[in-house]
C-alpha cells in the first residue's frame, strides 16, 4: 500500500485543455500515472494527446471508473470544479489552482466532508506515489521509491527536500504537498494518520513554514499518536515580521505564528526540527 | 487588502452598525472645521494608517482646542508613522480621522474571521475589549467566546443572542450586541474580508452599543468579484519595489542585510534566507520568481534586487522542475550583462537540465561562482560580500 495514490488509481483531470493542464496531464501520464480521461465544459470528444476528453465529471467517471481527480480550472470556478467533482462521486479531490476566495474554499470543504470525499490543496503542487502514480506539478524524476513520508506546505522547498533524499540514497513512499493557503482540504493531523497507518512508510518529514498554527498542533498530535519517527523543517526563521491589522489571528489560534515558535513547540513535543536545509537527506539517513 | 478605519467605518455604516459621527481630512487646514463640527465639547483625532497598535504609538489623541486639532495634523500628515504592528516600517500619514469623544462606560471587543484549523468562520467576542485584547487572550483563553458558523448561512440575531447573553446579562447591552454581531458576520461573508474587527465596541455613558474603530481586511483571491473593493485600492501604501515586482509576477520583501537572494517558491526563498542567516550573513531581500519562472521574471528580478544599494552579493537558488535549469541560466546571464552587474553573483542550481544550466554559466564568461549545496552557496555569497566591501572600502 501507499497513501492515497498508487498504480492502480484512475486520475481525470477537471480543466485539462487549458495550457497547465494540458501539460502537466500528459507529464503525469509519462510518469505512468493512469490519467484516463480530462473533463472541460463544451470540449467533450476531443482529446488531449491519448486522454479523451468528457463535458462533464459525471461521464468521465462513468466511462472510466476513475475515483481521483485533478483541478486545474481557474480559481474563480474552482468551487462549482471541487462541488461537480464530489457529486460524481469522486473521492479523492487534489486542486492545483492558485487565488481560489478562502470562503470559497470553507465551502468546498464542508461540501466533500459532507459526502465523504477528501480534497488535497488547493494551492499545493499534489501529491505522488514514487514510481507508482503521480498526481500534480512535482517533477517526477527527483522522485526515488523508498520508505520516508513527506508531507509539506510548500512546493519548491518540498522538491529540494525530496532531492536530498533521494541523493542520500533514501527514497520517498508518498509525498503529499498540503498547500499553503489558510483553509486547506487535508491538514498536517490528516495527513500524518494516513502516513502512521500506511505500511510502506517507516519515518515522515514534515515541512512547515511561518503563519497560522498548524505546526504547533501537530507537534501535540506526534507526541500522543505517531509511532513512527517524524523529523521536521520549518522555513522563515529570518522572515520579515508580518505586517499585520487587528488581534482576530492572533486570538484565535493563540500563537504568534513564527518560526521559532513553531520550532519551539515542536522539540518540546520531542520531534527533531532539522535546522540546516542543506542537511535533510543526511539527517534521515541518521533518523 | 487592507483598507483604512475610515473607510471601514462606511462599511459598518452601510451595514448599519452604530458609529461615532466624525469625518476624515486630508489637508491640515480642514481641522479647525471639521473638530468644530464634532466636538461635544472635545473631539478624538486618528492618524489613518494601515497598521494596528495606533494608539500605543501616539497616534490618537484627544483633542480639547481646535487649535489642537490643527497641530495634530500638522504633526501627523505627509510624515512616516510606525507602530508595532507595522513590521518596523513607516508608512506616510494622508488622512487622520475626527471624531466626536464619545465618554466610554464599558470597552468590548468584537470580530468575524476565519479560524484556519477548523476551516470554518468564526464571530469573537469578549467583555474585556480594548488594546490588550491578545494578552487578555493568552492569560485568560476563556475570556473570549466563539460562534462558528458556515458562509451559507449567517446566523440571525436571535441565533447569535443565546451566547452573547451568557456573558452580558443586560438585555439593553446583550440585544444591540447581537444586532451589531449579526451585522458584522453579514458583512464579512458578502464582502469576502478575511478579518471585521470592532475593537473597541463600547458602551457609552448614556448607553449606546457603539464602533469606536473599526479594522477591516478583504480576501485578495475574492477581489475579482468586488469591483467596489478594487477602487478602494491604495497604491501608495505599498513599497515602490514591491509594486514593480508584483507588475512581473514576482513577491518581492525588502530587508536590512547586504546579500541579495532571488529564489523560485515563497517555502525554498525563506529556507533560503534562514541558511544565508546561518552562514553567518544577513538576507537583503525576499524574493520569489515564483514555482515556474521565466528568463524574464529572472531578468526583472534581478533589477529590482540590485535598486537597494546595500546589496553587496547575489545569491541565485532555483530549484528547477518545470522550470529548467538552462533557462534559468540564460535569464542570470542575460541580467548580469544588461544590468552590467557589478556586485559578486552566486549560484546554485539543481534539478532539471542542471549540467546544462552549470555548463551555460562557465562558457559566459562572467564571473559566476556556482555552487552544488546550498550551504556552500550561501558561505560563498557571505564571504564574497565581505570581499566586495573591502575592495570598494579600498578604492575610495
Amino acid at each position: 500500500m501507499s497513501v492515497l495514490i498508487d498504480k492502480n488509481t484512475k486520475v481525470i483531470c477537471q480543466g485539462i485543455t487549458g495550457k497547465a493542464g494540458s501539460f502537466h496531464a500528459l507529464q503525469c501520464q509519462a510518469y505512468g500515472t493512469k490519467l484516463v480521461a480530462g473533463v472541460t465544459p463544451g470540449k467533450g470528444g476531443e482529446s488531449v494527446g491519448t486522454i479523451p476528453v468528457f463535458n462533464t465529471v459525471k461521464e468521465a467517471v462513468q466511462k472510466t471508473g476513475a475515483t481521483v481527480s485533478m483541478i486545474y480550472v481557474p480559481a474563480a470556478f474552482a468551487l462549482k470544479a471541487i462541488r461537480e467533482a464530489v457529486d460524481a462521486g469522486i473521492g479523492l479531490v487534489v486542486c492545483i489552482t492558485e487565488g481560489i476566495p478562502t470562503l470559497d474554499m470553507v465551502r468546498a470543504v464542508d461540501y466533500a466532508k459532507s459526502k465523504n470525499a477528501r480534497i488535497i490543496g488547493p494551492n499545493c503542487p499534489g501529491i505522488i506515489t514514487s514510481g507508482e502514480c503521480k498526481v500534480g506539478i512535482m517533477p517526477g524524476y527527483i522522485h526515488k521509491k523508498g520508505d520516508i513520508g513527506v508531507i509539506s506546505r510548500s512546493g519548491t522547498l518540498t522538491y529540494e527536500a525530496v532531492w536530498q533524499i533521494t541523493s542520500a540514497g533514501l527514497g520517498q513512499s508518498t509525498c503529499m504537498g498540503i498547500g499553503g493557503d489558510p483553509v486547506i482540504g487535508t491538514g498536517f493531523i490528516d495527513a500524518l494518520e494516513l502516513f502512521e497507518k500506511d505500511k510502506d512508510t517507516r519515518a515522515v518529514l514534515l515541512i512547515g513554514e511561518i503563519g497560522g498554527s498548524q505546526e504547533e498542533e501537530a507537534a501535540a498530535f506526534i507526541e500522543k499518536k505517531m509511532t513512527k519517527k517524524v523529523a521536521a523543517f520549518i522555513a522563515g526563521l529570518t522572515a520579515p515580521k508580518d505586517k499585520r491589522m487587528g488581534h482576530a489571528g492572533a486570538i484565535i489560534s493563540g500563537s504568534s505564528g513564527s518560526a521559532q515558535e513553531k520550532i519551539e513547540v515542536l522539540e518540546k513535543k520531542g520531534v527533531p526540527v532539522i535546522r540546516d536545509l542543506s542537511q535533510i537527506g543526511d539527517f534521515l539517513k541518521g533518523l | 487588502m487592507k483598507v483604512h478605519e475610515y473607510q471601514a467605518r462606511l462599511f459598518l455604516e452601510k451595514y448599519g452598525v452604530p458609529c461615532s459621527r466624525g469625518e476624515v481630512i486630508f489637508r491640515a487646514e480642514e481641522a479647525p472645521a471639521a473638530f468644530k463640527k464634532f466636538a461635544n465639547p472635545s473631539a478624538m483625532a486618528k492618524v489613518q494608517v494601515l497598521a494596528g497598535g495606533r494608539g500605543k504609538a501616539g497616534g490618537v489623541l484627544r483633542l480639547k482646542t481646535a487649535e489642537e486639532a490643527s497641530a495634530f495634523a500638522q504633526k501627523f500628515l505627509g510624515k512616516p508613522f510606525a507602530t508595532y504592528q507595522s513590521g518596523g516600517e513607516g508608512k506616510i500619514v494622508k488622512a487622520i480621522l475626527l471624531t466626536e469623544d464619545i465618554p466610554i462606560r464599558e470597552e468590548y471587543y468584537l470580530s468575524v474571521a476565519v479560524d484556519r484549523s477548523k476551516g470554518a468562520p468564526v464571530i469573537l467576542f469578549s467583555k474585556a475589549g480594548g488594546v490588550e485584547i491578545e494578552e487578555t487572550a493568552r492569560a485568560s483563553p476563556g475570556a473570549v467566546h466563539k460562534i462558528y458558523f458556515s458562509p451559507d448561512q449567517v446566523p440571525a440575531k436571535s441565533a447569535i443572542l443565546p451566547f452573547i447573553q451568557k456573558v452580558f446579562s443586560d438585555p439593553s447591552v446583550s440585544e444591540p450586541f447581537a444586532a451589531v454581531a449579526e451585522k458584522l458576520a453579514r458583512l464579512f461573508v458578502e464582502k469576502d474580508a478575511s478579518v471585521c474587527e470592532i475593537n473597541p465596541l463600547v458602551l457609552s455613558q448614556d448607553r449606546r452599543v457603539m464602533a469606536l474603530d473599526a479594522k477591516i481586511v478583504f480576501d485578495d483571491n475574492a477581489l475579482f468579484r468586488h469591483e467596489d473593493l478594487r477602487a478602494m485600492k491604495d497604491p501608495d501604501e505599498e513599497d515602490a519595489r514591491e509594486t514593480r515586482a508584483k507588475e512581473f509576477g514576482l513577491s518581492y520583501v525588502s530587508m536590512n542585510g547586504n546579500v541579495g537572494c532571488l529564489v523560485n517558491g515563497a517555502g525554498l526563498a525563506m529556507a533560503t534566507m534562514d541558511v544565508i542567516k546561518l552562514a553567518g550573513g544577513e538576507p537583503a531581500n525576499f524574493l520569489d520568481v515564483g514555482g515556474g519562472a521565466t528568463a524574464d521574471q529572472v531578468r526583472e528580478g534581478f533589477k529590482i534586487i540590485l535598486q537597494d544599494e546595500r546589496v553587496e552579493a547575489i545569491l541565485v537558488n532555483i530549484f528547477g522542475g518545470i522550470m529548467k535549469c538552462d533557462v534559468i541560466a540564460e535569464g542570470v546571464i542575460q541580467a548580469s550583462k544588461e544590468t552590467g552587474l557589478q556586485v559578486p553573483l552566486i549560484a546554485r542550481l539543481e534539478g532539471t537540465r542542471v549540467e546544462e544550466g552549470r555548463a551555460l554559466l562557465k562558457k559566459s564568461g562572467l564571473r559566476i561562482l556556482s555552487s552544488k549545496t546550498i550551504r556552500e552557496a550561501a558561505e560563498a555569497a557571505v564571504g564574497e560580500a565581505k570581499k566586495y566591501r573591502e575592495s570598494r572600502v579600498g578604492t575610495h
